[in-house]
Order: C-alpha cells, then structure tokens, then sequence
C-alpha cells in the first residue's frame, strides 16, 4: 500500500497532516497501537524537520505486512554536517520554528530511537533524504 | 482519574470531547516544547502546556495523548478545536499557571513520568 504526500516548507498550519493520515490508516490495518505510535512519532518529526527546514519537500509510505517504508525528500538548504545534525541539543531553527515548540535539536535522534532503520543523506543547497522503516512484527525495546 | 476531575480540578472550560470525559488517566506532563512531548511513550496521558497552536493537538494526536489542557488563559483557536475534535482529543482551557494546574493535578493524584 503506498501513499505520496507533498509538503510546502514554512506551512506549519498543514505540518503533520501526512502522518495523521498515515495513523489512520495503520489504525484501520489493526497496527499495534505502540508500533503505530513509534511510526507516526518518527513521521511526524521527520515532517516537521521539511516544514522547518526546507523549501519544499515529498513523502512517501509504502506498507506491506512486515514493515513500513518512509521516504522524505526535500528540496532545501541541505545539511552541511549530518554528524553534527544528528547531536542531542544541535538545531539551526529559526525563532517561528521554536515559537510553535520545535528546534530544540531533538527530533533527528528521537527519530533514531524510535526507527529500525533510518537513514540521512544530504546535499547542501539541494536537500536531504531521509528513510526510516519500522518493522511492524516485531517489538523494540 | 477521570477527565471530568480533571476539568473540575482546574476549574477548566471543556472545549470538545464531553463525551469522552469518562476515560480514565494516570499521568501527566506539562511542556511548551513539543520535542520533549514527542519522547515520551507513556500512555493514558494529560498534556498540560501553554502553546496554544495546531501543533500542540497534532503532537497530541501523534503521541496518543487523550487530552490537552491549555494553561495561563492563552486563546485557544478554532482550527485547534477543530482538529481536537477530529483526533478525538478532549481540549480543556484554563486560566491557572501551569505551575498551578501541574500542583492541583499532582496534589489529586495524578502521576509524573519521571
């Protein structure tokens, strides 16, 4: 089952409404409420991250019986140094982004912590992908 | 602790969810800073916060919070009720601190996370 969802950059009245819909549909595929949760928590910051950071950007959820699939790509100012990035505590947030109670530099590492897999690729002056796939038979810790 | 003590607790205003105002909580977390929110993995949960915008419910709907409560008499919009109501959220707004609110909770048995 796979969805695409678009994003404009700046847009937080809309930030979030890909993993809502994402939500919904794991609701109604009987998903485990805490692997729903770790999904839509991963989406959702990864979503902010477009919305706060780039210019615009795409998302995409593929999900079979074993796991889902997220891909987000943006077209923006790209990370210049991902280990930096992915630090506790490090943002380059705007003032708006911290006003609507993001940019604290913790949404990179909450994402890790709740994704099987995640990974984060970036272009400066393009923009950055990132992937992150939650096994849905199986519990982490 | 039931939604409606918590409401009474306060002296809250019930924005959307009356219906849901049976359910049962054990916790709650205060925070203007939805990141932290996003970290948390209690369930059966009161969000208790002064950010009064969209991405206050939206963190709520993500984080199966089943209700927010908006402290310090901040103006709660439209589009929050709105999107409350959809998510199933019970909205309550409160004139009271949050220092306060979080201190009445406590005091009438709601736990902390951590």
């Amino acid at each position: 089952m796979q969805f695409e969802y678009s994003v404009e950059g700046g847009d937080f009245t809309h930030a979030g409404y890909a993993s809502s819909q994402v939500k919904k549909v794991l609701k109604q595929l009987n998903v485990d409420p805490k692997l729903i949760k770790r999904v839509v928590v991963c989406l959702y910051e990864a979503e902010v991250n477009v919305v706060a950071h780039a210019y615009s950007g795409k998302i995409f959820t593929d999900i079979s019986t074993d796991r889902i699939y997220m891909k987000l790509e943006d077209k923006g100012p790209g990370i210049p140094d991902i280990q930096q990035a992915m630090q506790m505590g490090y943002s380059t947030a705007s003032p708006e982004v911290r006003e609507m109670g993001f940019g604290a530099g913790m949404g990179l590492p909450n994402i890790q912590n709740n994704a099987d897999e995640f990974n984060i690729s970036s272009v400066v002056n393009e923009g950055t992908v990132v992937e992150i796939v939650v096994y849905l038979n199986q519990l982490k810790n | 602790m039931k939604l409606k003590e918590v409401a009474r607790i306060i002296e809250g205003n019930v924005l959307c969810g009356e219906d849901k105002l049976d359910q049962e909580v054990e916790f709650a977390f205060s925070s203007d800073l939805m990141s932290d929110v996003l970290t948390i993995q209690t369930d059966g949960m009161v969000l208790i916060t002064g950010l009064a915008n969209v991405q206050a419910i939206r963190t709520a709907e993500m984080s199966d919070i089943q209700c927010v409560v908006v402290v310090r008499n901040k103006t709660v919009t439209p589009e929050m009720v709105a999107l409350a109501e959809e998510s199933g959220i019970v909205l309550v707004e409160c004139k009271s601190s949050m220092f306060k609110t979080s201190g009445l909770l406590f005091q009438n048995g709601l736990k902390p996370i951590f």
